[in-house]
């Protein structure tokens, strides 16, 4: 790896200030699991590394029962899995923060991090999607939020534009009779990165789906909310059927590669049945609230 | 102390003391050959192909030198011209030019990683900044990446020079074609029942030490070098160093450093010649550190195979006729394992009809090294699995089967002796014995299989010395690099013979000046051959306390007897000493005593193993868990019982992970794509249950303490023993490794097309 400058900001007004002073040849970095390894194996160069983990307002992790969540762009994984307010509020994005690496590795990485390293395989991505999560962004232009589904354009590339910083994220609170739930397959039990993940919110009217939305890792360029997919239970009783339907529609939605971690075939399959599985765990779960 | 038995009560053996290297290596003290440093010390880093095959039409390094802080730039115009021969090497050929094209690209590269040029700057950034100055003209072939592509007419040739033992003067990719036949295949087939007939395809995998390749080369003035590394053979990096460089091997002295695991890929060299042509270069101590990618990339795995095995058997369950075919990717250089494979692959059952015909093929894929039973594990797979067919065929219980056409005493290995005193029964025996095969397995989609294992182990030549300290205690000096807990192994031999507790004993390993030549660590052989130096050196030191003591009481050698460490003499009250009250008198009876012994160990016990293993299979997701794993291994004699069972455990993870995930996965372009440990998946500790291990104790008569060599055989039976659980579980009989869930997915959802397909076509 080559010799890289490093900036650790205490302000927001000093880490847009950097970035914007060195453009595009500045990334910010939080943990450092994804740029580092990417900087050592030359598939990402930079020049400067701006470490965001000192700005205090990345790392807020606050929930109000009528505001929702305010989740600190900084906030390490372990933070999230250790949290009985996130595992009783927010059950699914707890268990993606909880999924991604080792214990060591969930000490040093964000959520934040893991949705601007702009993987389509980020596991916290489709838990945040499909909880309605939009992220705060500051630069030097001032002030934006974005939907978190529109975050990731395309592979490793996000909407933050030269000099701006993904600030916190902000995801509403649950409503009554809801909850979320994420399922990733891998092929072994730990250390890995999603081959297919899915994340689903679902509340319920009854034993009815009274809203409904469904997220995919891995399966496209970007992380994807699968509309169709919800659309094809909402309204329903979660029974084989419905599930089925929305694990096809949720197949539909997939525009999967070949690769050293699946066929697009094998994904495919994956997407449905993981989709299936995950409606029936948040469907449990949201019976309980 | 009675040789040759291994019914005699011990005291040290069979024992399970601490490990002497234990605390260095839990306090972070002992030194891995990445821990070296010298003052003035530059640092190495090596140019590696983008292509898979390609011609070097150019190098120019004129930038790269220029950038302040580089210090030298080695290319293969640094190498002398290596002679096209075969060396035996430790437990390998080898072809001194070949091993120079592989450390440098010639003319050509033959795979992705292939190294092409080294550079020596005062950092790692700087070493690493170069690299992309130097440019390199390439003009690109097609890759040949499996053995179909390399033998079909018209293949891209990759060694222009590679002739084979069959097709005269024509350019082949073929390196050689071994055959190995006994009696009348045809009649045999003819006098099967069922013959069960399969071709299986193995994925390339690698070895996965954690610990990356790496070497410091210190050149001095005076022409004599020092290559500081990690590695399981000292001798060997010295004489193929000196191959390579054109040095004298007496110029050259390697220093072993702790090893951070090899498993037979630490059995050659790559960076070392490097290391010490930068450090000609520059005057400076040399350090080289592959990465992970590196290692991947331009180390030795083992080869991908494809193997028909097509079996026979009698109604009753005999096995009368096998014809097997198999071949084996060498890599970018000739020098697979495939003979191995090929004499393993049917050796622990007797067939009285069988033809054997084995290939080695280059393909632009590394160079393949060792790795544990070389060859074995992908042959036992493919063999394994057909006899576990036959065995169903025949209605009878796989292990009953095993057990049915067992090889034992007296009956003829593969290329004709006799069998010796072996224990492939008695691993059987002791699986089917086993509390585990004994349980139920109940639950859906789960599945039982078993698989046994065969592996030669190697004898070759040790040297020993056990020194007897002033106070009475003893060190013992081997040159076998400790990859296992040998270290323990020879203290343990050591201390038995002089009747000392073992933790008066130091073993080190030394380097190759200190002590007398030791081939590799490899082929199972350090306890076994080593440990039969050890066992001969302390001897050696207890006939030299006799005479001392003798000398002492104006006796003869032949009226003091030696027990448990106690030197009596014969006859009348003169009192006992012991070797701590005798030291004191070492100076006036003819000086230090030092034991010594040099071996080139014959009777070699080869090594079985028979394992059972439990599976759950997700029929959704393709995904396997491993829920129960029991090996019975034959050791012999277990000197150090809780190393025998690591070996076993080992070997047995290393062997699920091959089955379930781990593959080479290279693109069309022939470029490697999962370059870490990501997507190189070794199995995690949460991926295995704990592995049960029964050791078998079925002495060797070859060695006095009845040791075999227990490193390699235990990695040979899992493979095709969780593709007989599989099988069990989901009724697919799995034919490729790795049996991955986008694999054995497709294979359920085929079979369970099949099935519908045969339901409604009989509903019809």
């Amino acid at each position: 790896m080559h010799a890289i400058n490093y900036d650790a900001p205490t302000t927001l007004d000093q880490a847009v200030s950097i970035l914007k002073t060195h453009g595009e040849n500045a990334r910010p970095f939080c943990g450092g699991t994804d740029i580092i390894i990417q900087l050592r194996a030359g598939v990402r160069r930079t020049e400067h590394l701006v470490d965001v983990k000192k700005i205090k307002e990345l790392q807020v992790l606050s929930f109000d029962a009528k505001k929702g969540l305010r989740l600190g762009a900084a906030v390490p994984c372990i933070e999230i899995s250790e949290s009985d307010v996130m595992r009783r509020h927010y059950p699914g994005l707890t268990e993606a923060a909880h999924l991604i690496g080792s214990l060591q590795i969930q000490n040093r990485a964000s959520v934040g991090g893991n949705l601007c390293n702009g993987s389509p395989a980020a596991d916290t991505t489709p838990a945040l999607i499909v909880l309605g999560a939009r992220a705060r962004i500051v630069g030097p232009n001032g002030e934006r939020e974005v939907p978190v589904e529109a975050f990731v354009v395309s592979p490793g590339r996000t909407v933050l534009k030269p000099g701006e910083l993904l600030v916190e994220l902000l995801v509403p609170a649950p409503a009554p009779h809801s909850s979320d739930a994420y399922l990733r397959f891998i092929p072994r039990n730990e250390m890995d990165i999603a081959v297919v993940g899915v994340g689903a919110a679902v509340t319920l009217d009854g034993d009815k789906v009274k809203a409904a939305r469904i997220a995919l890792a891995a399966v496209g360029p970007t992380p994807i909310l699968a509309s169709k997919a919800a659309d094809a239970i909402i309204g329903m009783k979660l029974d084989d059927a419905a599930l089925e339907a929305a694990g096809r529609a949720a197949s539909a939605a997939c525009s999967p590669i070949d690769d050293m971690r699946g066929t697009a075939e094998f994904r495919l399959h994956i997407t449905a049945v993981l989709t299936r599985r995950v409606l029936s765990i948040a469907a449990e779960r949201a019976k309980k609230n | 102390m009675a040789a040759s038995t291994t019914t005699g009560d011990f005291k040290v053996i069979g024992t399970r003391p601490i490990r002497p290297d234990g605390v260095d290596k839990v306090t972070g003290r002992a030194k891995f050959g990445a821990d070296y440093a010298f003052p003035g010390m530059l640092h190495g880093k090596v140019l590696r192909s983008p292509h898979a095959h390609a011609i070097i039409k150019s190098i120019k390094i004129d930038k790269a030198l220029k950038l302040p802080g580089v210090k030298a730039i080695v290319t293969s115009k640094d190498l002398p011209d290596a002679e096209n021969m075969l060396e035996q090497s430790g437990e390998l050929t080898v072809n001194p030019m070949h091993l120079s094209m592989n450390i440098l690209a010639h003319d050509k590269v033959l795979y992705d990683g292939h190294a092409i040029a080294a550079v020596a700057a005062t950092s790692p950034h700087i070493a690493e900044e170069a690299l992309r100055l130097i440019e390199v003209e390439y003009e690109v072939l097609p890759p040949v990446m499996t053995v179909e592509a390399a033998t079909k007419p018209g293949a891209p040739i990759l060694l222009k020079d590679l002739r084979n033992n069959e097709e005269g003067d024509k350019p082949t990719n073929v390196a050689q074609h071994y055959q190995f036949k006994r009696g009348d295949v045809a009649a045999g087939f003819k006098a099967a029942d069922y013959v069960v007939e399969r071709e299986f395809n193995t994925a390339m995998v690698h070895q996965g030490y954690i610990e990356p390749h790496n070497a410091v080369g210190i050149y001095n003035s005076d022409g004599q070098a020092t290559i500081y590394c990690s590695t399981q053979g000292a001798f060997d990096v010295r004489s193929l160093s000196a191959h390579v460089l054109g040095m004298p091997v007496g110029k050259i002295k390697v220093v072993p450093a702790e090893i951070g695991g090899g498993f037979g890929g630490k059995t050659t060299i790559y960076l070392e010649p490097l290391s010490v042509l930068l450090s000609k270069k520059t005057g400076a101590p040399v350090k080289l550190v592959m990465s992970r990618a590196e290692v991947l990339r331009a180390s030795g795995p083992t080869p991908g195979a494809k193997i028909k095995v097509k079996m026979g058997a009698t109604r009753d369950g005999k096995l009368v006729a096998a014809e097997i075919w198999m071949a084996y990717q060498a890599g970018a250089f000739p020098g697979s394992p495939v003979a191995a494979g090929a004499l393993c692959i049917i050796a622990p059952y007797t067939v009285e009809n069988f033809q054997i015909d084995a290939y080695d093929v280059v393909v632009n894929r590394p160079k393949t090294a060792s790795y544990r039973a070389p060859g074995t594990t992908q042959a036992a797979f493919a063999s394994e699995t057909v006899i576990d067919e036959l065995a169903e065929k025949c209605g009878i219980d796989p292990i009953d089967f095993r057990i049915k056409n067992a090889v034992k005493e007296g009956a003829p290995q593969i290329m004709g002796p006799p069998f010796k005193r072996i224990g492939f029964i008695q691993t059987c025996e002791a699986i089917k014995n086993s509390a585990h095969y004994k349980s139920k397995l109940t639950g859906k989609f789960r599945g039982r299989g078993v698989a046994s294992g065969f592996w030669f182990n190697a004898g070759m030549q040790s040297s020993a010395m056990v020194n007897i300290h002033t106070d009475g205690t003893a060190s013992v000096v081997t040159g076998s690099p400790d990859i296992g807990g040998s270290r323990a192994s020879m203290a343990m031999i050591a201390a038995e013979v002089l009747g000392l507790p073992v933790t008066d004993v130091r073993p080190i390993t030394a380097d190759t000046d200190s002590i007398g030549h030791t081939d590799v660590t490899a082929g199972s052989r350090v306890t076994f051959a080593t440990g039969m130096a050890v066992y001969e050196a302390a001897k050696d030191a207890v006939r030299q306390l006799i005479e001392r003591a003798a000398k002492v009481w104006e006796k003869k050698p032949d009226e003091v007897e030696f027990r448990d460490g106690i030197l009596h003499a014969k006859g009348d009250g003169v009192p006992p000493i012991s070797i701590k009250q005798l030291a004191p008198r070492f100076p006036r009876t003819g000086g230090p005593i030092t034991g010594r012994a040099s071996v080139n160990a014959r009777g070699v016990g080869p090594g079985f193993a028979t394992t059972v293993v439990d599976v759950e299979v997700d029929p959704d997701t393709g995904k396997v868990q491993i829920l129960r794993c029991t090996i019975a291994q034959d050791a012999g004699k277990a000197i150090h019982p809780s190393y025998v069972e690591g070996q076993m455990q080992g070997g047995t993870a290393q062997g699920i992970g091959w089955a379930l995930n781990e593959e080479y996965f290279y693109d069309d372009k022939g470029t490697l794509r999962n370059t870490g440990f990501l997507d190189y998946r070794i199995p995690t500790c949460l991926d295995l249950p704990m592995i049960e291990t029964i050791i078998v104790e079925e002495p060797n008569p070859g060695h006095p303490l009845g040791v075999r060599g227990v490193g390699e055989v235990s990695i040979v039976p899992p493979v095709a023993a969780v593709a007989n659980a599989i099988y069990r579980a989901v009724g697919v009989r799995m034919t490729q490794t790795p049996m991955s869930p986008p694999k054995l997915l497709k294979a359920i959802l085929k079979h369970r097309g099949a099935t519908t397909t045969q339901h409604s076509a009989a509903a019809d």
